[in-house]
């Protein structure tokens, strides 16, 4: 009986200890966030002297100035144009290649998908310059159909593989009872293949959004216009050309953060399931 | 099976193909070629005209600012390799016991990793700030008045800072893989362990440490990998000032080809840097290799 005590004690200590250090590591990562939406409720003057997280007389017209007179209105529409066509043009792209590479026979199949393989473990830093000059020759720079183009292209390989693998373990029964009722190949995708892939679409779904509401560099260098910029573009320029008005900038940081989160709050456990999947392909 | 089967089956790959073709490939083979050319991105590219040989790779070897550039990088990649992946270690064993609200602190170390990295940069330039930045605020506070300084204005403190915020952005990716690599190890071992009567310590080392060695190789190529071509970080929270004491190899490139109009250059600089990630990933894996024999 002594000894049991004397174990939990141990215990409750333990895990006492164990938790202070994750609730200290807890708020390290929550607190930029909170720091950032407590700007953005400040004013111009209080925002330099007012030193609380959450002003005591919060102010939410910045979220209306920064989403007209800061532009983030148009960036955060830009964004959501690019993130769903983007996404959409990956999963039907990929899913078409990765049916054809798990169930269809053709010359060459093989060395295809060890191309799109091999891309995806060839690190190629500043591939960016070859794809400026490419866009600047295809008439391409500039123009949303040119950076969609690029975006997919930049998911396509590792939804190719994750597809694939998923694809390889479906049942072949299934596919011959379709063939059977006179479904054609593409019947099949669409009928058989894509429905039972959702686990694995979702997780290319989720990956690709968070991949293009986040991108930077190649909006950077493609776009010029600002009606046709993207969020992070946006924030960069704001931050360049109205380099105090920290209130307005906080706002238009929260404007592109609070999607993100929601995503990301909806959807963790298929994003942790993701990642590890990625890791493991890497 | 008929030539008409073959081409249709070819129908299902070929927008994937194609799409690869013009933006990875294309742009993999122009890398090589405008190597080996002085061109400023504006005037017709002609290879036989703009051709200048191996003169672009000559000049990097002897350039300055890209190797200090590259040593910059590979600061930040030991801070991550050391600190970030001992924190996230940490965390994931913490994590992987039975602990009351396991889940929510797995949510929120997630989070940095999934905001952007824009974002990030310029929230904690915000807090970094000299003059109203909440952290020198604190400092004085705290009566640690003579620590305050302009964090990411002085060539002592910009790159450490950088690097923190790096491995601050990065640590809850290693904590989720540790994690699920920590999770696949049978609960049987350490009970059997147990009962041997080892001590944790004798468990982490005898049975944690040696079936998780493929993780952490794993994670460690890949922590390489990623924390050397980190840039966008860089742009937001110091543009890779002050001076050129937070420049890494991409920000270099990104200036050859912005900034001074030498594409051929930029593309040399791409290309070496790349070949330097592959060296370093072989050598990682043939050390673990070792290591794994030893």
């Amino acid at each position: 009986m002594k000894e049991g005590t004397k174990y939990k004690v141990e215990k409750f200590f333990k895990d006492f200890t164990i938790h202070i250090f994750l609730i200290i590591v807890s708020i390290t990562c929550l607190f930029p966030l909170l720091w950032m939406v407590g700007s953005s409720l400040k004013t111009q003057q209080t925002i330099f002297s007012d030193m609380s997280i959450f002003p005591k007389h919060p102010v939410w017209t910045n979220f209306y100035a920064a989403w007209t007179k800061g532009g983030f209105g148009m960036y955060f529409l830009n964004s959501l144009f690019y993130t769903v066509t983007v996404v959409f043009g990956i999963v039907i792209i990929s899913s078409l290649a990765a049916f054809a590479f798990s169930r269809l026979k053709f010359p060459g199949k093989n060395v295809l998908f060890y191309m799109f393989l091999g891309a995806m473990m060839i690190p190629l830093p500043g591939s960016f310059v070859p794809l400026y000059v490419l866009m600047t020759r295809l008439h391409l720079i500039n123009t949303r159909i040119g950076y969609i183009l690029c975006m997919i292209n930049v998911g396509l390989s590792f939804s190719i593989y994750l597809l694939k693998t998923f694809f390889d373990k479906m049942p072949v029964e299934l596919e011959d009872a379709a063939r059977i009722d006179g479904c054609s190949r593409l019947g099949i995708w669409w009928n058989v293949a894509l429905p039972l892939a959702k686990p694995a679409i979702a997780v290319i779904i989720i990956f690709s959004s968070l991949n293009v509401w986040n991108e930077y560099i190649l909006a950077t260098l493609i776009f010029s216009s600002k009606n046709l910029m993207p969020l992070q573009r946006g924030l960069m320029i704001f931050q360049g050309t109205h380099i105090t008005e920290y209130s307005l900038l906080m706002a238009g940081m929260t404007i592109t953060t609070v999607p993100i989160i929601l995503v990301y709050l909806l959807m963790q456990r298929h994003i942790i399931k993701g990642i590890t999947a990625g890791a493991i392909v890497g | 099976m008929k030539a008409k089967e073959i081409f249709k089956n070819y129908l299902f790959v070929l927008p994937a193909v194609l799409v690869f073709s013009i933006f990875y490939i294309y742009p993999f083979y122009k890398v090589f070629t405008l190597s080996l050319c002085q061109w400023d991105g504006i005037a017709r590219f002609d290879f036989a005209k703009n051709f200048i040989g191996l003169r672009n790779f000559f000049e990097l070897f002897q350039d300055k600012i890209w190797w200090f550039a590259m040593l910059q990088a590979g600061y930040i990649t030991l801070i991550a390799l050391t600190f970030q992946n001992a924190l996230a270690l940490m965390l994931a064993l913490a994590c992987d016991r039975d602990i009351k609200g396991g889940n929510i602190y797995r949510v929120i170390f997630y989070l940095p990793p999934v905001l952007s990295e824009v974002v990030v940069g310029l929230v904690w330039r915000w807090i970094y700030d000299g003059n109203y930045g909440l952290l020198n605020y604190w400092l004085q506070q705290i009566g640690l008045s003579n620590l305050v300084t302009d964090w990411l204005s002085n060539p002592k403190t910009a790159l450490t800072c950088v690097a923190v915020i790096h491995c601050w952005k990065g640590f809850g990716w290693g904590f989720i893989i540790f994690l699920a690599g920590l999770q696949t190890i049978p609960r049987q071992l350490y009970e059997a362990a147990k009962v041997d009567g080892a001590s944790s310590w004798q468990l982490f080392k005898s049975v944690t440490m040696p079936l998780m060695v493929p993780v952490f190789i794993l994670v460690s190529i890949l922590t390489v990998l990623g924390t050397m071509q980190v840039f966008v970080l860089i742009l937001s929270m110091t543009g890779g000032g002050p001076g050129y004491h937070t420049e890494v190899p991409v920000t270099r490139i990104l200036a050859s080809m912005v900034g001074s109009s030498r594409f051929g250059y930029a593309c040399s600089q791409g290309i070496m840097f790349g070949a330097v990630l592959l060296a370093v990933s072989f050598i990682q894996i043939k050390l673990s290799k070792y290591m794994k024999q030893a």
